[in-house]
């Protein structure tokens, strides 16, 4: 790993475009100050590994995203003027629609490179989204969002909420009838909300849907101000993350106080430089080749017409999902009001509380653990099991609201019967993340299970020996510092004591209900668990197999669940100096 | 006369007339409803109705009955509907897309190899023709693609058809099992027939909801779409769920293993 070291001093004069460069840096750093700023960045340490780049590709999607979206806007009309079309596309021709619809048109057959530049432009946006909710879950499996992270969590979701309004806003741009019907359920939600309602949906359209007002705000909102706000917001994201320092995966050498990686600049400049080319290259290979939302197969927007296969964008199709399990008829007339509980508990309720819940999830966690320590070091999904097999619950109720939103594809393409699917969804919708939760915390604490034995009685070699005596044992290879550190690093979370609810003198102790709250939640998360093997469990399962390394195979285990957990950095004394370790 | 002029203010008077009245407008109408469906049936010659008749014998009696009337089903075995009055081009559509003979019950019948040739679908559809008056094979010039107007057939087909067909014709479900196909290798002359007779779970949309020229127009626009899609592979026509699909195995997929590659060679 690399440290700060000056290359090898230069002997020769330098050449004349050095002289340049280094009396245009001078400038700058004169009037600027510059200079401190690049030294400080380029001397920042940043930890490796793969999944740290899962942000860089929504960030460099983000930015294909505003390269080609600029290109659009100079060929797209935002208007609902109503034109006939004539142009190459023949089964078009002379049809009444849109301005919106002609233009898209128009760019796509007959400004050069305008359909592969929108084909782009709405591949990027499905990567972009994708990649949120892959960066998501890897910050949310790996604990990255604990202390001092909270903040950024929720700079985080508040991105991929924007992402999702102008996923949906830009798709309801061309105005044809798929993104037509799109609108028209949107308009039906907000419809849904009790009172406000039908104000939300004629202020929205500016009256009765369709109206002639929509495409022009929609146009406003997607190119200016959601895109304002996603790059104000990574703005913010981005040094949050420049404040925190980034976090790193346990291993050797790896602290809480510290960082261990390469420096900015070079090898990140390079990599990162690299990986936008990377991106966009992916996304225009997928322009290229792959057609997407062809609008000319739906037709200019007519809110008589649905056809078959109507579904929005993948990362919308939960909404869509739910809507299709929903029974209908629970909907009532009262007064004046129509209160459609088919349509607002699944288009507002429910999404509203399992994004509310995603939203405060560091809160909820900060709040169980009773932990304010700053956590720079990332933890294993195995060694948090409650979290672990919450987020896979949540993805496992996502994915059959997706599933349900493509009922009609999966009864065709599996030949099975819509009315089936959606009656096995709706009950999987409630059972699916039970079963997800329970086989994933066994996973868990099973993987934990697995670690102790590794740390307690090495590696099977498969090698059996004979004594002289006639005994057989079978060799063991014990880890080595480096594996066994990976495995006993992380502390032991156990539920929350309390101090009882009437002091000594029988004086009833202000705090105790909310205290009683935290440990019933505190006992949710942490009951059931593995502790960390301790150094002393070490030394007395290595002592039973003498000095030779050899551990007896009747060793006697300790017993897992006890709580006598207890030093967990015995080995990090050895450690601290094993790699080159920098904490800008 | 006299006898009838005596009665002429009966009280019953009037509804005789409005019964004759009835007769009279069911009988004009008998006489000036449109012949088109006896067209083809002319040409059919006596020997093919004989042929027809076997060939009908062997193959569809079971369901069918032995004279096209149809049969319940009875327990353990099939039934079929009647065939008097389904037309030539019924026939030639069920034998002609591999439909019948059914193999198995379900859903819905199930498209498969055509069993005959297609003289022999010919000769059942002259037969079957024979037994009631009803719609004829259509000509070559009805379903010529070319000479119809795509623009036209696009808007028909989004109104008509795409609820269940797919905006493109690339096949939808309907409710338990069953399923609007997709309609990428449908001959004109079978989606012709298609609409004409309403298969299955399918409407009629007979000469007075969809002219023949407008049928010809569908086929025009449905014949459009084979040319390909512009923007590259088509991924089945089947709208953001296949897109998304592809996005993360594709997309998240290249992207994933370009992540592995950046940061393989450290940590």
């Amino acid at each position: 790993m690399s440290t700060v070291d000056s290359p090898a001093a230069p002997a020769a004069p330098p050449t004349r475009s050095a002289r340049a460069a280094a009396a245009t840096a001078d400038y700058l750093d004169q009037r600027t100050g510059v200079g401190n700023a690049v030294k400080e960045f380029a001397r920042k340490i940043f930890p490796d590994h793969w999944s740290f780049l899962l942000g860089e590709i929504a960030l460099y999607s983000f930015v294909v995203l505003l390269i080609s979206g600029t290109f659009l806007t100079m060929f797209f009309v935002p208007s609902m003027t109503e034109v006939h079309y004539h142009g190459p596309w023949a089964s078009m021709n002379g049809v009444e629609m849109s301005e919106a619809f002609a233009s898209t048109l128009r760019l796509s057959f007959e400004v050069r490179g305008g359909l592969l530049m929108r084909q782009i432009h709405h591949w990027a946006a499905l990567i972009f989204m994708a990649s949120i909710v892959t960066h998501m879950m890897r910050v949310f499996f790996t604990g990255a969002f604990r202390k001092p992270r909270e903040l950024n969590w929720l700079v985080g979701f508040t991105l991929m909420i924007l992402g999702l309004l102008a996923g949906f806003s830009g798709y309801s741009l061309p105005d044809d009838v798929l993104s037509g019907n799109g609108l028209r359920i949107a308009d039906g939600v907000a419809r849904s909300i009790p009172v406000l309602g039908s104000y939300i949906s004629f202020g929205l359209f500016g009256g009765e849907f369709p109206g002639t007002e929509l495409i022009p705000r929609l146009f406003t909102v997607h190119i200016l101000l959601i895109p304002a706000l996603i790059l104000a917001l990574i703005g913010l994201h981005l040094l949050m993350v420049v404040l925190h320092k980034h976090t790193q995966f346990p291993g050797s050498g790896r602290t809480d106080k510290n960082v261990v990686g390469y420096p900015l600049f070079p090898v990140y400049v390079a990599k990162a430089g690299g990986f936008f080319f990377v991106v966009f290259a992916v996304i225009a290979l997928m322009g290229a080749t792959m057609t997407i939302n062809p609008v000319w197969n739906y037709g200019p927007f007519d809110p008589s017409v649905v056809s078959a296969g109507a579904q929005p964008d993948w990362y919308m199709l939960f909404l869509e999902g739910g809507l299709r399990l929903m029974p209908g008829g629970v909907e009532f007339v009262i007064g004046e009001y129509t209160l459609s509980l088919n349509v607002l508990i699944p288009a507002v309720v429910v999404p509203g509380l399992l994004f509310t819940v995603l939203a405060l999830w560091p809160f909820i966690e900060a709040f169980a653990t009773g932990d304010d320590r700053e956590h720079h070091v990332l933890d294993r999904p195995r060694n948090a099991p409650f979290r672990t097999a919450f987020g896979v619950a949540f993805l496992t109720a996502f994915m059959v609201l997706v599933l349900a939103g493509s009922n009609d594809l999966i009864a065709t393409h599996f030949h099975l019967s819509i009315n089936d699917i959606t009656e096995v969804f709706r009950v999987l919708f409630f059972v699916g993340p039970v079963i997800a939760f329970w086989i994933t915390k066994r996973i868990c604490l099973a993987l934990q299970r697995k670690d102790r034995e590794l740390v307690l009685h090495g590696h099977e070699t498969g090698r059996i020996v004979r004594f002289a005596s006639g005994e057989y044992i079978e060799v063991h290879k014990p880890l080595d510092e480096h594996e066994r550190w990976l495995r006993v690093q992380h502390e032991p979370r156990r539920p929350l004591e309390i101090e009882p609810a009437e002091d000594a003198r029988g004086v009833r102790r202000p705090g105790y209900r909310i205290d009683a709250m935290r440990r019933r939640l505190s006992t949710l998360f942490y009951e059931d668990r593995v502790e960390p093997v301790t150094p002393a469990e070490l030394a007395a399962a290595q002592s039973h197999g003498g000095h030779d390394a050899l551990p007896a195979a009747h060793d006697e285990h300790p017993a897992e669940l006890s709580g006598a957990g207890g030093g967990v950095r015995h080995l990090a004394a050895d450690q601290e100096d094993t790699e080159g370790t920098n904490r800008p | 006369m006299k006898a009838l002029a005596a009665r002429r203010h009966h009280r019953y008077a009037p509804v005789v007339l409005l019964m004759l009245a009835l007769l009279l407008t069911g009988a004009v109408y008998a006489i000036a409803q449109p012949a088109s469906a006896d067209a083809a049936q002319a040409a059919a010659s006596e020997s093919d109705i004989a042929a027809g008749q076997k060939l009908f014998q062997a193959n569809c009696a079971t369901c069918h009955g032995p004279t096209a009337e149809g049969r319940e089903a009875v327990e353990g075995g099939a039934g079929g509907p009647s065939l008097i009055g389904v037309g030539a081009a019924a026939v030639d559509f069920q034998v002609g897309t591999g439909r019948m003979p059914a193999q198995m019950n379900g859903a819905q019948i199930q498209a498969k190899p055509v069993q005959f040739e297609q003289e022999q679908i010919d000769q059942l559809a002259a037969y079957v023709a024979s037994l009631g008056a009803g719609p004829a094979v259509p000509t070559q010039e009805q379903v010529d693609p070319e000479l119809g107007d795509a623009a036209n057939g696009m808007a028909l087909f989004r109104t008509n058809c795409a609820m269940c067909h797919n905006a493109v014709g690339a096949g939808g479900a309907l409710s338990e099992g069953k399923w609007a196909p997709a309609l990428d290798d449908t001959t004109p002359t079978h989606i012709y027939e298609a609409m004409l007779t309403g298969p299955q779970s399918m409407p009629v949309f007979n000469d007075a909801n969809i002219t023949p020229d407008e049928k010809r127009d569908i086929i025009a626009y449905l014949d459009d779409q084979r040319e390909g899609s512009p923007g590259g592979l088509s991924l089945g026509s089947l709208g953001p769920v296949s897109e998304g699909l592809w996005a993360w195995v594709v997309g998240i997929g290249l992207l994933i293993a370009a992540s592995v590659w950046i940061g393989a060679k450290s940590s």
